[in-house]
């Protein structure tokens, strides 16, 4: 396997950074909330992890149409790589949302349309994983996985819009601010610039970890490469 | 005007599963990236073996 390539170490190096930098900004530069007081800040890698999950499967998408259609195994391990990170970030997503609602709606968990959207996406991917792993023939495990990817998706839509479509409790920070909602809040600039800056970061951070993710499928594929010519 | 409320443990608590969740699957990445590694120098080594 060749050496990690220059391109990468300059994303590594400006996503570990930008996320020195966001946690600066997140700590020391955002003020704190007037009413619901430091558990706000959770907001700036919750929303940045969820839009990195959200991204990861729609690339997992634009994976799966490319592998259907090219048949480049690449474009398989580039489905898969996404999706796991993808699974990753709605975790901490999901987790982060549950500490927040502690203090903010005073329970750990509630069925809201957007918790219940949130969930049932996170276990499809979850599904595809585990379905994937039991198929051993490659070609028809690519072909499965990106058929998968594609109607999978559907969970994302409905879980982006179910804040917007339902009735819920779930705050609409961006374009929407019904002040009657349970920690619901106007962003001052610094702390949009906050906000802002972690998108960015957690983008660069996607980008970074999905490159190492397919350099470690394109080791595994030439391990499977060398044991089947071993066995012959 | 009242204060903000004390929630700085949950917030603490929110960004320990961030970055913990991240430093897992960080780790998860390096460790799968050395035993294939492993795997690949002793397959290649089979190899040459077989070969010779």
């Amino acid at each position: 396997m060749k050496a990690i390539p220059r391109a990468l170490l300059v994303v590594d190096a400006a996503a570990f950074l930008m996320l020195v930098a966001a946690s600066v900004m997140v700590f020391a530069y955002a003020p704190i909330e007037r009413v619901m007081g430091p558990v706000q800040k959770v907001f700036y890698f919750h929303v940045a992890a969820g839009w990195v999950g959200m991204l990861a499967f729609f690339a997992a998408v634009v994976a799966g149409v490319a592998y259907l259609i090219s048949k480049k195994p690449i474009w398989d391990l580039v489905g898969v790589g996404s999706i796991e990170i993808g699974i990753v970030f709605m975790l901490i997503n999901i987790i982060t949302g549950s500490i927040w609602a502690r203090p903010i709606w005073n329970t750990w968990w509630t069925w809201d349309p957007r918790l219940t959207t949130a969930t049932i996406m996170e276990l499809v991917y979850a599904a595809y994983l585990m379905l994937r792993s039991g198929i051993d023939e490659p070609e028809r495990r690519a072909r499965f996985g990106a058929v998968y990817a594609i109607i999978g998706f559907i969970s994302v839509p409905l879980t982006f819009l179910s804040i917007r479509i339902f009735r819920t409790i779930h705050p609409v920070v961006v374009g929407g601010n019904d002040p009657s909602v349970d920690g619901s809040f106007s962003m001052t600039p610094a702390m949009a610039q906050t906000f802002a800056f972690s998108l960015v970061t957690f983008s660069v951070l996607f980008v970074s970890l999905l490159w190492h993710r397919i350099r470690l499928g394109q080791l595994a594929e030439k391990v499977e490469r060398l044991k089947l010519k071993l066995v012959q | 005007m009242d204060a903000p409320a004390e929630t700085m443990g949950y917030m603490l608590a929110g960004y320990g599963v961030i970055y913990g969740l991240m430093l897992i699957y960080f780790v998860s990445l390096v460790i799968r990236w050395r035993n294939l590694r492993q795997d690949e120098q002793t397959l290649e080594e089979l190899d040459k073996e077989k070969t010779t």
